[in-house]
């Protein structure tokens, strides 16, 4: 995490530097607002040197305090708003980011010292909306072709496991970031990204001010500085709040686990589950105060069965780090 | 190939006319079908050939007016058997789709779910889990889940863990004509208004038809649900569900069961052979806060049923004593004795009650008595309960 950061800062620099490079590639506005689906990541041009992972001009490299756990896959992200647009802040929660936006996240393995990009998500705005669509690298990590029914690729995790590692297909993103029926971005909310940061897209004139933040979600790799609930209570919210949320996937589950939420029950505090079948094991409640081990919330963070672990999408092995702060969590409530 | 072909040419391209895609089993299957799914266009029709479809990860659906169709329940088989990850073995996100003539077997979690899927007809459908009742079988087999106007009709279900045909948070519904067989809970009608639940061949389940509403839902207040003319016979396989369930608690051999609803009428059913009643009509047992939930049954009017042969051997505390004290088999009619107003009876079936007096309470506070009812007075407006005649022209 610390090295992914570092990293982050590193692209930072080079991004800058570039933006006053007058041979810096930029992205096609044509091809990110238009109605295809290009075959390669390439057409789009966000990237000076894809396999460098080297942004193009105005393509703003960005982390997030607490990441969504993606079997441990480092994880790139970058943010482009086009010449003219800018996008607006809207307190704590999603960057307001205008038609045009793309945001664009690339998984990636260190296996034998090397780093290997295994694929490409983009998130495009488009004038009737926002659509998700999944590339995936080849070998040689020349180029990146669209593959909408997704993809199973081995690799060995940082933890060592080797797994067949799931590319979701293109209907597979909405499962996460369908929202009343549309796509929407889930990580950039202003809440979990670095007031630094924030304060640098504002200067760059990107957003039109750098958003109001009461809390911010704790920085993953300074967890053990941080109060629990807030750790916890983070982590929820980027890996199960944007199914678990009214008008997305999980609504009727009736289980809300925003950051924002209060309410002890929508929390699945002493809740009973609604239709998690055999997901809810022998267990009662989604989180029994004190217990974790009685709790199904973490049951099902703990497993890897498919109809019994959470997520459903997008996990091969389990969050070690992440089922341990919500079983403090749980365990101090 | 049409796929690729597809993709080359604008996403946002309206057709002039539907097209049909057609989609064979063998190798590269999951990719194919899945690509065909998505590059559907609006009222185009994907139709899946005869044979075995290997697939190792779920399927999903988003496109509106998709007719999905095999060439028979028992001649295409999504086969799930080595399903890696996903929720269900089919999800349906869109509205106006038709999923016909095809089976699904053994998906690692639901079989098809369709959430928040308005005007959905499922027809002749299949879903199976080969093994037969087994805790480790997936939660549901039909699966609609906030959606306007369902039509379910000549599905067959077994083995699911816990309802073989569960229709939740929706409205306007009907699943008629349909076989639910060694579930948990055959057909399972739970915080849905508007139902009709017809001709339906109920057997095996632990319980047979199941019309309830729980607390703490985005989607409350289930109610004007009509069953009619089912046959739900010999649901006896022990409880197979997880514990954590609700439907655990269902006792083995509960034929139609109705829990905190509003207005639901039962009648023209043979109810025969299910073991701990025929028809039970209670109160939420639990603990709620939920305050716009009520736990009691409302107007809920049992008509003339054909029921024998049921309640001979009742999973109720005490129950052989009361076998005895009913004279062989427990009545029909089993009301726990809560809620004002909470049923009426055709006086031709027989009844008895807990008379529990208050919500939460167990059975040791159980006084069994033989129960007068008041005389059946249907409760349901039938010209709302169902789905909407339109959706019958997608079963030709």
């Amino acid at each position: 995490m610390i090295r992914s950061a570092i990293l982050g800062l590193a692209l930072a620099a080079a991004a800058a530097a570039m933006a006053t490079a007058r041979d810096t590639p930029a992205p096609s506005d044509a091809v990110i607002q238009g109605d295809s689906m290009p075959r390669t990541l390439s057409a789009f041009g966000f990237f000076a040197d894809a396999a460098e992972q080297l942004p193009s001009e105005r393509v703003m490299p960005y982390r997030l305090n607490t990441p969504l756990y993606s079997d441990g896959a480092d994880k790139l992200r970058f943010a482009y708003v086009p010449f003219g647009q800018q996008a607006k802040a809207r307190g704590e929660g999603l960057l307001d980011l205008p038609v045009g936006s793309a945001l664009i996240k690339t998984f990636a393995f260190t296996e034998n010292g090397e780093r290997r990009l295994i694929e490409t998500r983009v998130l495009l705005h488009r004038a009737d909306g926002w659509i998700a669509l999944p590339y995936l690298w080849n070998a040689e990590q020349t180029e990146a072709t669209l593959a909408i029914a997704g993809a199973r690729v081995p690799v060995v995790t940082p933890a060592g496991e080797s797994i067949e590692y799931r590319v979701p297909n293109k209907n597979q993103c909405k499962e996460c970031h369908g929202l009343e029926g549309k796509v929407v971005p889930i990580g950039p909310k202003a809440r979990n990204l670095s007031r630094g940061w924030l304060d640098d897209f504002a200067s760059a004139g990107l957003i039109d001010k750098a958003p109001e933040v009461a809390a911010l979600v704790p920085l993953w790799e300074e967890r053990a500085k941080a109060p629990v609930d807030a750790v916890a209570r983070g982590y929820l919210d980027v890996n199960c709040a944007h199914c678990h949320r009214p008008g997305a996937t999980a609504s009727n589950s009736g289980l809300d686990l925003r950051w924002e939420q209060t309410d002890p029950k929508a929390l699945g505090i002493m809740k009973r589950p609604v239709a998690a079948g055999r997901g809810a094991g022998d267990l009662l409640f989604g989180v029994v105060p004190g217990h974790p081990e009685q709790s199904i919330l973490t049951y099902r963070m703990g497993s890897l069965e498919g109809g019994v672990a959470m997520p459903e999408l997008g996990k091969s092995t389990i969050d070690k780090e992440g089922l341990g702060a919500v079983e403090r969590w749980i365990r101090g409530l | 190939m049409t796929c690729l072909a597809a993709l080359a040419l604008s996403a946002a391209a309206s057709p002039l006319y539907a097209a049909t895609h057609e989609v064979a089993a063998g190798d590269g299957a999951q990719t194919r079908l899945q690509e065909a799914l998505i590059l559907a266009e609006p009222g185009d029709e994907i139709v899946l050939g005869a044979g075995r479809f290997a697939l190792d990860d779920g399927l999903s659906l988003d496109v509106d007016r998709v007719t999905v169709r095999g060439s028979g329940m028992d001649t295409t088989v999504l086969d799930f058997t080595a399903q890696k990850g996903a929720g269900e073995g089919l999800l349906v996100t869109s509205d106006g789709v038709t999923l016909r003539d095809f089976a699904i077997e053994n998906p690692k979690g639901d079989g098809i779910k369709s959430k928040g899927a308005d005007d959905i007809v499922y027809h002749r459908v299949r879903v199976t889990w080969t093994g037969g009742p087994l805790s480790t079988n997936g939660a549901y087999g039909i699966y609609p889940v906030e959606c306007t106007n369902v039509l379910i009709d000549g599905v067959q279900v077994s083995g699911a863990s816990d309802a073989g045909i569960y229709v939740g948070q929706s409205r306007r519904i009907t699943v008629r004509n349909s076989l639910a067989e060694a579930n948990v809970a055959g057909i399972e009608i739970e915080n849905s208004r508007d139902a009709l639940v017809e001709a339906n061949l109920v057997t095996r389940n632990t319980g047979g038809i199941l019309v309830f509403d729980l607390p703490s839902l985005p989607v409350m207040g289930g109610g004007n649900v009509l069953v009619r003319d089912n046959l739900v016979v010999d649901n006896d396989t022990p409880n197979f569900a997880p514990p954590g369930n609700i439907v655990a608690g269902v006792r083995r051999g509960t034929g139609v069961m109705v829990m905190a609803n509003d207005a639901v009428t039962v009648e023209h059913n043979t109810i025969t052979g299910n073991p701990t009643s025929g028809i039970m009509v209670v109160a939420y047992p639990l603990a709620f806060e939920d305050a716009r939930y009520n736990p009691y049954p409302r107007k809920v009017a049992i008509g003339p049923n054909r029921a024998s042969g049921n309640g001979t051997q009742p999973q109720i505390g005490g129950g052989e004593q009361l076998v005895a004290m009913f004279g062989g088999a427990l009545p029909a009619v089993m009301w726990d004795g809560l809620g004002e107003g909470a049923i009426t009876v055709d006086p031709a079936l027989a009844g008895w009650t807990l008379a529990l007096t208050k919500q939460g309470q167990g059975p040791d506070d159980a006084r069994p008595a033989p129960a007068r009812f008041a005389a059946y007075a249907d409760a349901v407006d039938r010209a709302t309960a169902g789905a909407p005649a339109e959706l019958d022209a997608r079963l030709k």
